[in-house]
C-alpha cells in the first residue's frame, strides 16, 4: 500500500484515464456515443445516468471487457484503441461487478488472496513444493491481505465461504479483492446498489478512507444521488448512451439537461 | 380464531433415516431366516441376498482375486474420471473429447515408435503432441466461446471427439495397435501367491497401473489444492470475467488444464493398452468415467479415485457373484445402476462440493 496522508489536494491534476470519443455498439444497438472525458490523479469520480445510459458498459470499455468500434482510451499517457482485461488488471485498474461477481465456492480469504495474483511471481516449480521463496511469497502476500481484511472489518468472516454471506458483505469482500490488486485505478459498480442505510454509510467510508489514506482514484457507478453528491469531486451524466453533462456535483445538479434527463421534460 | 388448513408436506422423493433404517432391519431379518433355515438352499431369496455372500466365505482366494481385478480396473476408471474432473473443474464443462484423447494419445505413441523413434523419445514427443492439442484446442475452440452458456462448451468437445477421431484415422488408420509396453520398461508376468488354500495372480503391468496412478492421483492433487496456479484455476471455474478482473489469463489456465488432462490420457492409454490394445473402442471405456463421477462428484479429486475404486470392485464382485443368475453380462451396465443408487442418498456425489446458493 502506499504512504497514508498523501495530500489529496495537490495530487488531483494530472489526467491518469482519458476516453476519447467512445463509441460502442452491438448490432444495431449503440450504447456509447461519441463519449469523452477523464478522470484525473487522486479524485472520486462518479458516472451517473438513468437506467439503460450506458453507465456499466463505459467501465466495460475501461478495463477492457468490452471492445469499443471508435475511440481512444488513454490510460497513465498510454493511448490504446482497446484495453485488455488482462492488460488493465497488470497496468493497475481493478473493478467490483453490478452483480457481484465472488469465487462462491471459495473462502473470504482464498477471494482475496485471488486479487494478489499478479503480484506472486514465485517460480513455478517452487510452488510446487511449497517450499523456499513461494513460502517466503505466499506469507508476504498473506500479510497484505490480512491488512485489507482488518480494514474492511470482516475478520470474523476470513473463512467463510462466500456463496454464504449475506449480500452486503459480499460486496464488501468484492472491495477487497479489489484493493489486494493495489490498484491505481478503482472501478466500482454501484457499490451501494440493495444495502440499508447502516450498509451504506460504511461502505461510504470505505471508499472515502481507500482514496484518502491510499490515494486511489476512483470511479463510481451509483444511483443514490445523496452518496454520490457527498463523496464524489466530479460528476459525468451519461444519458441515452451520450454524455449530457460533466462537473462538480454542484453544477451537475443546476444543469437543466440532467434535470430533464431524471424528472423528464414536459412534451 | 378460524383454523387454518395446514399445507400438506411435499413429497419427499429422498431416502431418509428411517429408509436406511428398514434396509439394514431387512438385511438383519433375512440373515436370521437364514441361519435358523426358515430360508433354506435353493430359496429364490436365499438364492440372491445370502448365497454369493456363502460363496465368498468358501473360497476367500477367489474373493481376493475378483477384488484385486475390480481395484485395478477401477484404478484406471479413476484415471480417466481425473481427466474429466480437471477439465471440469476448471471451466465447469463436461469434456467429452477425454475418452478420444486417451485412444488419440496412445496411437500417437504407438506410431511414433513405429516411425522408428526409440520409446522414451517418442513418449516425450507425444507429450509434445498433447501440449500442442492443448493449444490449439485453447486457440480453436476455447478463446473464442468465452463467457458462453456451459451447454455450448460441452457441445463444442463433441466437435473435438470428431475431429480427433478423423485425425487418428486419417494418420494411424481405424486398425487396432499393440501397446510398447515392453520398450517402456514396463513388467510382464504375474506374481503368484498361496493364500487361503488357493492361489492368488497378480499381473505385473497391473501393479505398475496402480502405483503408476496413485502418485499422479497424488501429486495432482497437491498440485491443485495448494498452489498458486491451483487457486487461479479454482477461481476461473467459479467466474470467468471476476477472474478476468484480477487479472487471471484464462488462456494460460486453459493451456495448462487441458495439457494436464492430456498427460492423464496419455498414462491411461498407455495402462489401458498394455492391458488390450490401442483401438478407437477404448473411448468407449471412457464412458464408465461417467457413474464414477456421479458417484464422486464433478469437482472432487478424491472422489474420483474413491468413484472409480467404488464402480470397478462393485462391477467385478457383481459380474462374478450375482452375473450368473441372470445368465452373466452385467458388467456392462452394473456401474450405471450403483451410480443411481447413490444418486438418491447424495445427489452432490461422494465429495462434491454442495452448491450453497442465496435465493
Amino acid at each position: 500500500m502506499r504512504a497514508p496522508g498523501s495530500d489529496k489536494g495537490q495530487m488531483a491534476g494530472d489526467v491518469l484515464l482519458a476516453v476519447d470519443d467512445v463509441s460502442l455498439s452491438f448490432g444495431g444497438v449503440k450504447a456509447i456515443t461519441d463519449v469523452s472525458f477523464d478522470i484525473r490523479k487522486g479524485e472520486i469520480r462518479a458516472i451517473i445516468g438513468p437506467n439503460g445510459a450506458g453507465k456499466t458498459s463505459m467501465l466495460n470499455v475501461i478495463n477492457g471487457f468490452y471492445h469499443p468500434q471508435h475511440g481512444r482510451i488513454t490510460f497513465k499517457g498510454e493511448t490504446r484503441q482497446r484495453m485488455r482485461p488482462h492488460v488493465a488488471a497488470s497496468q493497475g485498474i481493478a473493478r467490483t461487478f453490478q452483480n457481484v461477481a465472488l469465487f462462491k465456492g471459495m473462502s473470504t480469504l482464498d477471494n482475496i488472496m485471488a486479487g494478489r495474483t499478479l503480484k506472486m511471481d514465485g517460480s513455478f516449480f517452487w510452488q510446487l513444493f511449497r517450499h523456499g521463496p513461494a513460502m517466503r511469497e505466499e506469507i508476504e502476500h498473506r500479510k497484505v491481505v490480512e491488512e485489507i481484511i482488518d480494514f474492511l472489518e470482516i475478520q470474523a468472516i476470513r473463512k467463510t465461504p462466500v456463496g454464504k454471506l449475506p449480500y452486503g458483505l459480499q460486496k464488501r469482500v468484492e472491495l477487497g479483492r479489489a484493493l489486494a490488486m493495489e490498484p491505481d485505478l478503482l472501478l466500482l459498480d454501484e457499490p451501494m446498489a440493495g444495502m440499508n442505510l447502516e450498509e451504506k454509510e460504511d461502505m461510504s467510508r470505505f471508499i472515502l478512507d481507500v482514496n484518502n489514506q491510499f490515494g486511489t482514484t476512483v470511479a463510481l457507478i451509483e444511483h443514490d444521488m445523496g452518496v454520490v453528491m457527498d463523496l464524489s469531486d466530479r460528476v459525468v451524466v451519461l444519458e441515452y448512451g451520450r454524455k449530457i453533462a460533466d462537473g462538480t456535483p454542484d453544477e451537475v445538479k443546476r444543469n437543466q439537461a440532467v434535470i430533464d434527463a431524471y424528472l423528464g421534460v414536459p412534451h | 380464531m378460524s383454523a387454518i388448513e395446514a399445507p400438506e408436506p411435499p413429497l419427499r422423493l429422498t431416502p431418509t433415516g428411517w429408509t436406511l433404517l428398514g434396509l439394514a432391519g431387512a438385511a438383519i431379518l433375512l440373515l436370521l431366516a437364514s441361519l435358523t433355515g426358515v430360508i433354506g438352499k435353493g430359496n429364490p431369496l436365499d438364492t440372491v441376498f445370502i448365497d454369493p455372500f456363502r460363496q465368498m466365505k468358501d473360497a476367500p482366494d477367489l474373493l481376493v482375486q475378483t477384488v484385486w481385478e475390480g481395484l485395478v480396473s477401477g484404478v484406471l476408471y479413476a484415471l480417466i474420471a481425473l481427466g474429466f474432473v480437471l477439465i471440469f473443474k476448471a471451466s465447469g464443462v463436461f469434456n467429452f473429447a477425454q475418452g478420444i484423447m486417451v485412444v488419440f494419445a496412445g496411437l500417437t505413441l504407438v506410431g511414433f515408435y513405429e516411425m522408428g523413434v526409440p520409446a522414451f523419445l517418442a513418449l516425450i514427443l507425444t507429450l509434445g503432441v498433447m501440449f500442442l492439442l492443448a493449444v490449439s484446442v485453447e486457440r480453436v475452440v476455447l478463446r473464442p466461446l468465452v463467457n458462453q452458456p456451459d451447454i455450448i462448451l460441452f457441445m463444442a468437445t463433441f466437435g473435438i471427439t470428431y475431429v480427433l477421431i478423423g485425425l487418428g484415422e486419417l494418420v494411424f488408420g481405424g486398425n487396432p495397435k499393440q501397446m510398447i509396453a515392453d520398450q517402456l520398461m514396463l513388467p510382464k508376468g504375474s506374481i503368484e501367491f498361496p493364500f487361503a488354500g488357493g492361489f492368488v495372480a497378480l499381473q505385473k503391468i497391473d501393479i505398475a497401473a496402480a502405483l503408476i496412478a496413485a502418485l499422479m492421483i497424488a501429486a495432482l492433487a497437491f498440485f491443485f489444492q495448494k498452489t498458486r496456479i491451483g487457486r487461479a484455476l479454482r477461481a476461473v471455474a467459479d467466474s470467468h470475467k471476476a477472474a478476468l478482473s484480477v487479472g487471471i489469463s484464462l488462456n494460460q489456465i486453459w493451456v495448462i488444464v487441458w495439457f494436464t488432462a492430456g498427460i492423464v490420457a496419455l498414462v491411461t492409454g498407455i495402462m489401458w493398452g498394455a492391458r488390450s490394445d490401442v483401438s478407437f473402442a477404448l473411448q468407449i471405456i471412457a464412458l464408465k468415467a461417467l457413474p464414477v463421477l456421479i458417484l464422486g462428484g464433478f469437482t472432487s479429486v478424491p472422489g474420483a479415485i474413491v468413484g472409480g475404486l467404488i464402480i470397478g470392485i462393485g462391477e467385478k464382485l457383481g459380474e462374478f457373484y450375482w452375473g450368473p443368475l441372470v445368465g452373466g453380462g452385467i458388467e456392462s451396465w452394473l456401474a450405471y445402476f450403483i451410480a443411481l443408487a447413490f444418486l438418491l442418498f447424495r445427489p452432490q456425489g461422494l465429495f462434491g462440493e454442495k452448491l450453497i446458493e442465496r435465493i
